[in-house]
């Protein structure tokens, strides 16, 4: 009993998509289907706190209810729930078949819910795939439109590819030490030493994960998947999966003590280095604004491998932090390219001349997403700012001054096409083209959703202890 | 309390300027005007009631008025505000230029009022905060965030120069460099709050317990590279010679209340920063930099006089003068006498005052010729009534002329650091006679010789005239009476000269003022 209550956001979830499906079955009702979406996952939001109670709690041999898993649950319900709640806007003017969006949708969430959770590389490895599955269909859901299709097959080639990766890698650990689970593996590693198999079967995981998080130089997919797609799905992308992938590194890394071995820390350190610069120097030029905020996911999962690096201290904490930061901040941006692009009319509006003189016509919409700006690029008085101080501390607590030169020179690099963004929103000068929001966007969910995520990045930047405070909770579980 | 209120003041005047937009054009200046008549007003009443001249028991702190409240517990992080006598005149210097910025700006914008007095106020309110804060932390946090409204006040109503988009590159200039070496600052603090976690197991950004650790637990190595980070954050802002590159473009871009804000304040809060937290945090280290300081001190004097000889814009020529003034400035602070400190702090008062004159004049002029290139100005002494005469009291002013505020600055810096570096005192008094070219070669190109036209242009009215009068006359009345203002600094100077020759061999002359 308590094994099913501690899975109960998981079940939830699961049972939403059934009744989803059979809802559409029965009677295509776009309204109706939301709508369930929506109500399913609060309640599997609110089944958390009931997770939380029997946490931690090791259910079956594959999954683990604790603080980390319960901690990237919540960050991706509620990413699912901000992406369901931009979809319905979004996809209102659709032709074809809408209400399946919500069926990937949720199936993509329980993949990222059983991925927090697992603890064996069984569940790691299905959990991932039913992440990604839905997801390429997501990506192509605009299927009429050529940059979608482009996108959706490229995320599903190269992903497929990556997925390869992790079973070689994955088979090569299994070889070599005959265990699967993350704590057998462990030890069995601690225990073999530097064995060349390991650490290459180490290093294809490695591979495999590292092309979920479009780390340098397995980013080559982010910037066109990113573009192309439709905004809510390349939101849920950049939020909710890379949350859940980079929760279960986090995961494998600390039980598995493998980062001890210096090649293969230093390989990580150099990764991360490489990433966050290359994220930022690929940003500068784009002038597209779904592009940018690509190569910029790119940059912030460099600073975000950092925490992964040092691995000790502060680190787990900091990666909370910076996580938390990292999806409202995620969330808001592609929220109001979403809003923007709403209803569903061709290619979305985010090249970035859509976007000029918007402050004069759109004010808060245009606060909303200079707030986001701000906050990526980590100035004070943003949730963002907060993320930033924390790796920053974390690199000079353990006195790692080559990657705290590199989240230093990444900022400084970032600021230019941040500010590039910002001031375009600002200029007066009519755009060529006009793409703009509906005049009653800000009493729609959507636009609720995307004034209180700026609402709550303000307000985190200016009064973070209740998260930090939660972030610990958790991270101690 | 109050001093929340100092900082809230200029935040919660901003958001009003901006929803006050809507009921017309007035309002929002009306609005911004009386927030900062209100917030001066608060000053001065701070500055009647309390008693700055105590002398500070040696080496410790001694806050005026002190609020705290916690914030992040979680690294020992307060809202931490403490007000001595230094602050007290940097933030009564605020509150004035804020005034003063609301009302030359009165005509100038016509755009997008409201937005604009949000961000003029938010720049403001970012400043005083900076003035205020006492935890490294907020200190930091106050410190980059006044960037971004300054980035949008250059960026949306500068001037754009002659090739398209120059404004927003001056501005993203301006921002990079100030948020880059900010960062480096940041990596500073930690260091130091890690030091302090390391020796004490708890972990703080408290002033006085940093201080403690700075001086008691760091290896000299370590404190001379925190050191340097905190240097190399305040020189960008200063500016110091080799990390000055945003200051031209960003002054001539601005408009007329950017530039005030920015030479008035913003520089200020770099030799602020000096004066507050690099000396005292690494006295030792400090002193050990001294040289390197001294010198680029002297390179910043020559180097900003030398090229502000050579400018046609003569907005830049201001903002290379001011280079050259703040190499003063970097020389008084290093010097680590008391005396030359005071010189410090009457030379920041001074220069605010001369350098917004200066820069609110450009601003007429460009008002009423369309240009700020002095090639196309020229015989303007008879075309325009009034502003002439005014201009050839702040040409003199910023020249230190004896009498006004700048000469009673230099004179102490000068004759404060004499006793200590005779010889970089020899040296940057050369510095005068540049300025005495450049300042003249200011007179001579814009209100003397031919002129280009006849018709006389409009003169200045009542606003302008109190506005330029009465700076003027706290210019005249800071250089011919600068009792109060010493006497206030006073304790603060103190406190920061112990500090420094704390560590020095008793054979240092001691100054009495």
């Amino acid at each position: 009993m308590t094994s099913l209550l501690a899975l109960s956001p998981l079940i939830i979830v699961c049972a939403t998509a059934i009744v989803v499906m059979l809802t559409i079955a029965w009677r295509r009702c776009y309204d109706l289907t939301a709508t369930l979406t929506v109500i399913g996952l609060n309640l599997a939001l609110a089944a958390q706190l009931l997770a939380w109670w029997q946490a931690p709690l090791d259910v079956t041999p594959l999954m683990v209810v604790d603080g980390l898993s319960i901690f990237g649950g919540v960050l991706i319900l509620v990413a699912t729930l901000a992406c369901a709640t931009l979809g319905h806007a979004y996809l209102e003017g659709a032709r074809g078949p809408r209400e399946e969006y919500y069926l990937l949708l949720l199936c993509a969430a329980a993949g990222g819910i059983a991925l927090v959770s697992s603890r064996h590389l069984a569940s790691l490895f299905f959990s991932l795939e039913l992440l990604s599955m839905p997801l390429y269909g997501m990506l192509a859901y605009t299927y009429r439109e050529r940059g979608a299709l482009e996108a959706g097959v490229k995320y599903m080639v190269l992903s497929a590819a990556a997925s390869a990766f992790l079973l070689f890698g994955m088979a090569l650990l299994y070889a070599r030490t005959g265990h699967l689970d993350f704590v057998g593996l462990g030890e069995a590693l601690a225990a073999a030493g530097g064995d060349g198999w390991l650490l290459a079967g180490m290093g294809m995981m490695l591979i495999g994960l590292g092309f979920k998080l479009s780390i340098v130089p397995f980013h080559l997919w982010t910037p066109d998947v990113y573009e192309g797609s439709p905004a809510p799905a390349a939101t849920f992308l950049a939020s909710a999966s890379k949350v859940a992938v980079l929760i279960v590194l986090l995961r494998l890394l600390q039980s598995a003590p493998a980062t001890e071995d210096a090649w293969f820390h230093s390989l990580l350190a150099v990764l991360a280095f490489v990433t966050m610069l290359a994220g930022n120097l690929l940003a500068l030029m784009q002038q597209d604004l779904k592009r940018l905020l690509g190569y910029s996911s790119i940059a912030h999962f460099g600073y975000l491998l950092v925490a992964l690096v040092i691995n000790e201290g502060l680190a787990v904490e900091t990666a909370g932090i910076y996580l938390v930061t990292y999806v409202l901040t995620t969330l808001g941006a592609f929220g109001v390219v979403t809003l923007l692009s709403s209803p569903y009319g061709g290619a979305d509006a985010s090249r970035l001349h859509h976007y000029r003189g918007l402050f004069w016509r759109r004010p808060y919409l245009t606060a909303v997403l200079t707030v986001m700006m701000l906050s990526l690029a980590g100035i004070p008085l943003t949730a963002g700012f907060i993320g930033k101080f924390y790796i920053v501390a974390l690199g000079v607590e353990a006195s790692r001054w080559w990657l705290v030169g590199g989240v230093v020179a990444g900022s400084a690099i970032g600021l230019y096409y941040y500010l590039r963004v910002m001031v375009t929103l600002f200029l007066p000068e009519p755009g060529m083209q006009r793409r703009d929001a509906t005049t009653d966007w800000a009493q729609r969910a959507g636009g609720v959703v995307v004034l209180a995520l700026a609402a709550l990045v303000v307000l985190l930047g200016v009064y973070p202890a209740p998260m930090i405070d939660w972030v610990r909770l958790m991270a101690a579980t | 309390m109050i001093l929340v209120c100092l900082i809230l003041i200029p935040f919660i005047g901003g958001l009003l300027c901006w929803q006050a937009e809507r009921f017309g054009e007035q309002p929002p200046r009306w609005i911004a005007l009386g927030t900062m008549l209100l917030e001066l007003a608060l000053v001065l009443g701070v500055w009647w009631h309390g008693d700055y001249g105590l002398n500070a028991v040696q080496g410790a702190s001694d806050w005026v008025l002190e609020w705290r409240a916690d914030w992040i517990p979680r690294f020992g992080i307060e809202v931490h505000l403490a007000l001595d006598g230094l602050s007290l005149i940097m933030i009564a210097l605020t509150g004035l230029l804020g005034v003063l910025a609301v009302v030359c700006s009165w005509h100038e914008i016509s755009r997008r009022i409201g937005f604009f007095h949000l961000n003029l106020l938010w720049i403001l309110g970012g400043v005083v905060g900076v003035f205020l804060a006492i935890d490294l932390f907020l200190f930091f946090f106050f410190w980059e965030m006044m960037l971004v409204p300054m980035y949008f006040l250059i960026a949306l109503w500068g001037h754009s120069g002659s090739t398209g988009n120059t404004r927003i590159q001056a501005a993203t200039k301006f921002f990079i460099y100030t948020q880059a070496s900010g960062l480096l600052m940041l990596v500073a603090i930690l260091g130091l709050v890690f030091a302090h976690h390391a020796a004490t197991g708890e972990y703080s950004f408290s002033y006085e317990a940093l201080r403690h650790t700075a001086q008691n637990e760091l290896s000299p190595q370590m404190a001379w590279w925190l050191m340097l980070g905190f240097f190399i954050a305040f020189a960008v802002k200063m500016p110091v010679v080799p990390l000055h590159g945003w200051l031209p473009d960003a002054h001539a871009q601005a408009p007329t209340a950017g530039s005030v804000d920015l030479a008035g304040i913003l520089l200020k809060t770099a030799a602020y920063g000096m004066l507050r937290f690099a000396l005292p945090l690494f006295p030792e280290a400090s002193q050990a930099f001294a040289p390197v300081a001294m010198g680029l001190g002297i390179l910043g004097i020559f180097y900003g006089a030398i090229l502000a000889c050579g400018q046609h814009d003569l907005k830049r020529l201001v903002a290379y003068s001011s280079i050259s003034h703040m190499g003063f400035v970097l020389i008084g602070i290093y010097s680590g006498t008391e005396l030359a400190l005071q010189g410090v702090v009457v030379l920041m008062v001074a220069h605010a005052f001369s350098a917004s004159g200066l820069f609110i004049i450009s601003g007429q002029l460009y008002e009423r010729l369309h240009t700020r290139d002095m090639r196309l100005m020229g015989g303007l002494w008879g075309r325009i009534k009034g502003l002439p005469g005014i201009a050839l009291c702040f040409v003199a002013a910023s020249m230190g002329i004896p009498g006004t505020a700048n000469f009673v600055g230099e004179f102490l810096v000068l004759f404060g650091t004499f006793a200590t570096w005779p010889w970089v005192v020899v040296v940057a008094s050369g510095g005068f006679v540049l300025a005495a070219i450049y300042s003249l070669f200011i007179m001579q190109r814009v209100y003397f010789g031919p002129a280009k036209e006849d018709t006389p242009l409009g003169g200045l009215d009542g606003r302008e005239i109190v506005m330029m009068l009465g700076l003027l006359a706290l210019v005249l009345w800071v250089g011919l009476y600068p009792g109060p203002l010493l006497d206030t600094s006073e304790a603060a100077m103190q406190n920061v000269e112990h500090i420094m020759t704390l560590e020095e061999t008793p054979a240092m002359p001691e100054e009495t003022p």
